[in-house]
């Protein structure tokens, strides 16, 4: 496959970027987008140029680090899956494919396709865990039973990678859809209840303090969701934010 | 005189544990505030241990390369945890997992450390589920547990093929909580470049700033590695881009012993490789040998029709395949050590009867489980006369339900829908269980700089059982590190902070300076994957899942021989002051080029076949390990002489006195 390929390029978060143009030639289905991308950045290399700068680490889709808006879409054309696992056997020879880190104020560029993502670390420190010592003195696990249905789809709900497409899709740059994923696995279970009021509260305090938009139900996020995600978890967030601020 | 004092307490086995943690020092509460405690890693090992030393009140700094505690690699691993909770009442017991990872590992681990990790493995379970890590689940409400290999209970719990992110989540939880306290500080985007030692003693590290490449000084009481294993000296392997090997070889080289750099796992069900472009490999969890079986053709034919696409897998009967596993070790089946099921799987393709393009693949068929699941959820609901259609129906929802994603990941890499056809899997470097050696407190050979998790060496001797790295991370850093620590940390209730202005932290920041000029100014020609993957080569080629004297006598001198071109003509682009991710890849590089050379000169030495250590000079005439217990019953523990090549070995006796030593049997 031949490509054209136009990337950001981003000195420093200081600097203004532009779009760079990029040919490249020998591309084959069975490489990953980030495959891709290595082998254009062997290129540039060789020729003396400096590389395109990209996050991504594990490239089997669980970390989370990997990004990119590609052709307008977090983690490009296909659904359920991150960029590292998108193959190259969905685009045809001869396209332009626009390759773009993921946009939002709470997420500053770094250098060039790379982001800040450290306001989700933020959410999280705010009330995302269980406060309970890691010293091993609990009861038995299995004293704490708990519905299966529950379970899983508080299972369902911990599967967010912290990737940050959820807020790359959406057109306020909202973090509804991750911040809710984890008040939900907690709000499922029986041990995430005892803490549930100050948890969502201090939370979407967090959220909303790091700048990220509000959410207008467009279901963009859902959509683009590498790990699906549902839009159920916003609707419990909901349910519980308003629960405990009649608690309050 | 050599350093290696195992620290074993006395007494018997299941005692010794509890009354170590009786006679150890405490530090009072008021004395923790003012020590504090660096932890590079914050994987399961690193993380667990951050949250408890900050929560039990030392003041916690962590460091990871990542851009967030929760991408370390940890949150790749899929298939489960081992605990001895016996909950399926099938006869587990502490002794039992105890005596299982000792057999896996071939003889060639520390029975007391061993022993103490089966017996705080229960407690991390229950640990995890109080910390709202959402395991799997039976209808019941309760705990769900599945088999992994080596052994003939059901001792793993699971979260889907998701248990190490699960996990993960779990201790970046509770390392969040410990950060919005105060008492961690997490310093993201950071690179570990070397180890300060003051007065003998480790007393803090030179780190980088990958943002703005700036350089620097951290000091601590204690320094605590937990950055994981190097199988990435493969190039090819299972692991993240970014795992390395630097921070322990820094320690290594700053004067801690490596330990069986040799002893590496292949896993046996990973994703074939497809071409020269491939950047890593995908692990298919060992949980779907649980119902997936491996075969290959029976006859040649057949194989080389499949090869070149003029048969599916499909048009071969029963009859037609070679069950192998099956076949060779009826009592473990399809669920032998990962050792053994990698062996199997490279002496078929080598024979000629491997399958895909290349003939580097065997078949992972979930056909019969999925017969198997159907007819059962058919009679459960109601359906006693179930048509061929309804079967498959029923049990391909059960599979999908417990293998879901990995399903998934397969299709996407290899676009085939396994639900119909055999997945295609091949060997591939997975795990490492050498690394920093450690005494019993997880102390490595320099005072106040301990090991755990991957790291360090301790606990899986030459092969380790699947379940069980997720299971020692967090022994190491909830129950374990957090009490002998403390022991060290005693003495330094009077230190006071460590100054960073000192003659020890100008050397060694001096040190990681000239090593990054050197880099960014070389100049030279090939890019640094270039040689990542040409010392991949020959790792793979001569050190991997069957060795021998004279290829490793040659690989020692190629990997030299690289090195050297390596610091001749690398090629960094940009400058050291800003984000280079070349620059990055080049220090890990390089370290790799250094323990490479110390990997194949263990694997020379050791003229036996253990575990993951296949020497094709020692073997049985069945094809299987042959050991030498006499001359070979010790760990390997290598000092740091300045030319990897010219190591000096030193050697800790393994000694056993509650198990039997016997040839490892899976037939």
């Amino acid at each position: 496959m031949k490509l054209t390929l136009k990337i950001w390029r981003q000195k420093d978060s200081k600097a203004k970027g532009e779009f760079k143009t990029y040919p490249l030639e020998g591309v084959e289905g069975d490489m990953s987008f980030l495959e891709m991308l290595d082998v254009l950045n062997e290129g540039l290399i060789n020729k003396g140029e400096e590389p395109v700068v990209f996050d991504h680490d594990c490239r089997e889709g669980i970390c989370g680090t990997c990004s990119l808006q590609i052709n307008g879409e977090p983690h490009g054309p296909d659904r359920l899956i991150t960029t590292c696992q998108l193959h190259m056997r969905m685009f045809n020879d001869g396209d332009t494919i626009v390759i773009e880190p993921f946009r939002a104020k709470a997420f500053p560029v770094i250098k060039d396709l790379v982001v800040d993502r450290s306001s989700f670390d933020r959410i999280q420190q705010a009330g995302g865990f269980i406060s309970v010592n890691t010293s091993g003195n609990t009861i038995d696990a299995n004293a704490i039973p708990v519905n299966k249905h529950d379970a899983d789809e508080s299972f369902n709900s911990a599967t967010c990678i912290g990737c940050g497409a959820c807020v790359a899709a959406c057109k306020n740059a909202s973090a509804m859809l991750f911040t809710s994923a984890k008040v939900s696995q907690f709000a499922l279970l029986p041990q995430g209840r005892i803490e549930a009021t100050e948890r969502v509260l201090n939370m979407v305090a967090q959220m909303d303090k790091e700048g990220f938009g509000n959410c207008s139900n467009t279901g963009a996020c859902e959509i683009e969701c590498p790990k699906g995600i549902s839009l159920e978890n916003i609707a419990r967030m909901n349910r519980e934010y308003l629960k405990a601020s009649i608690k309050g | 005189m050599s350093k290696l004092d195992s620290k074993i307490p006395k007494g018997p086995l299941a005692d010794k544990w509890t009354k170590h943690k009786n006679e150890i020092n405490l530090v009072n509460p008021a004395n923790k505030r003012n020590i504090d405690v660096i932890m590079v890693g914050t994987g399961l090992a690193g993380g667990s241990a951050a949250a408890t030393l900050a929560e039990l009140g030392y003041n916690v700094k962590t460091f990871c390369y990542q851009d967030s505690p929760r991408r370390a690699h940890s949150i790749a691993a899929q298939g489960g945890i081992n605990a001895a909770k016996n909950y399926q009442g099938d006869g587990d017991s502490n002794y039992r997992l105890f005596y299982d990872t000792i057999k896996g590992g071939d003889y060639r681990s520390r029975e007391a450390n061993v022993y103490r990790l089966a017996e705080v493995s229960a407690n991390i379970i229950d640990q995890c589920v109080a910390q709202g890590v959402p395991f799997a689940r039976e209808y019941g409400g309760y705990l769900d547990n599945r088999s992994f290999g080596g052994v003939l209970v059901s001792r793993t719990f699971y979260a889907k093929g998701q248990t190490g992110q699960q996990l993960l989540l779990g201790a970046y939880s509770a390392m969040n909580r410990q950060i919005n306290r105060g008492k961690i500080t997490p310093y993201n985007r950071h690179e570990m470049l070397d180890l300060v030692i003051v007065d003998g003693k480790a007393r803090g590290i030179i780190a980088r700033d990958m943002v703005t490449g700036k350089l620097e000084r951290h000091s601590a009481h204690a320094v605590v590695i937990a950055s994981g294993g190097y199988g990435n000296v493969f190039f090819l392997s299972t692991n993240a881009m970014g795992s390395n090997v630097t921070a322990s070889w820094k320690i290594h080289k700053r004067g801690a012993y490596f330990a069986n750099p040799c002893y590496t796992q292949i896993h046996p069900t990973c994703i074939p490789v497809s071409g020269d472009h491939q950047s890593k490999l995908t692990l298919m969890s060992e949980s779907l040998r649980n119902d997936g079986r491996i075969w290959v053709p029976k006859k040649k034919e057949d194989a080389e029709a499949i090869r070149n696409g003029k048969k599916k897998p499909n048009d071969l009967s029963a009859d037609e395949r070679d069950y192998y596993l099956e076949r060779r070790y009826p009592s473990y089946g399809n669920l032998v050590p990962r050792d053994v099921a990698s062996r199997a799987a490279k002496e078929r393709c080598d024979a000629g009867f491997g399958v895909n393009k290349t003939g580097q693949a065997v078949y992972l068929d979930f056909a019969s489980a999925i017969q198997r699941y159907g007819k059962e959820q058919a009679a459960i609901h109601g359906n006693h006369n179930p048509s061929a259609e309804e079967i498959k129906k029923l049990g391909t929802q059960v599979i999908e339900n417990k293998y879901g994603n990995l399903f998934q990941m397969y299709e996407k890499i290899v676009d085939e829908n396994p639900y119909e056809t055999p997945m295609m899997i091949y060997p591939a470097v997975h795990y490492t269980m050498g690394g920093v050696w450690v005494d019993y407190n997880l102390e490595s050979t320099i005072p106040g700089c301990y090991v755990t998790g991957e790291a360090n060496f301790s606990d899986h001797g030459a092969n380790r059982l699947g379940a069980s790295a997720l299971m020692q991370g967090l022994a190491d850093g909830y129950f374990v590190l957090p009490y002998t620590i403390g022991d060290y940390l005693s003495k330094d209730i009077k230190t006071g902070k460590i100054p960073t202005d000192s003659k020890e932290f100008d050397e060694a920041e001096n040190n990681v300076r000239q090593l990054l000029e050197k880099l960014v100014n070389n100049n030279g020609k090939h890019s640094v994957d270039y040689f990542h993957k040409k010392l991949g080569h020959i790792m793979w080629d001569k050190c991997g899942m069957a060795r021998n004297a004279e290829d490793l006598k040659s690989a020692m001198s190629e990997i030299k021989a690289l090195r050297e071109e390596f610091w001749k003509d690398v090629k960094i682009p940009g400058t050291m002051y800003e984000m280079n991710a070349e620059l990055e890849k080049a220090t890990r590089v390089a370290d790799f080029l250094e323990l490479g050379e110390l990997f194949a000169k263990d694997a020379l030495h050791r003229n036996e076949s253990c575990g993951g250590h296949f020497r094709e000079e020692y073997q049985t005439e069945e094809g299987e390990a042959l050991r030498d217990d006499e001359n070979f019953m010790y760990v390997a523990a290598w000092e740091y002489t300045g030319d990897p090549g010219n190591s000096i070995l030193h050697k800790e006796e393994l000694e056993y006195e509650n198990i039997e030593v016997k040839s490892r049997s899976y037939k």
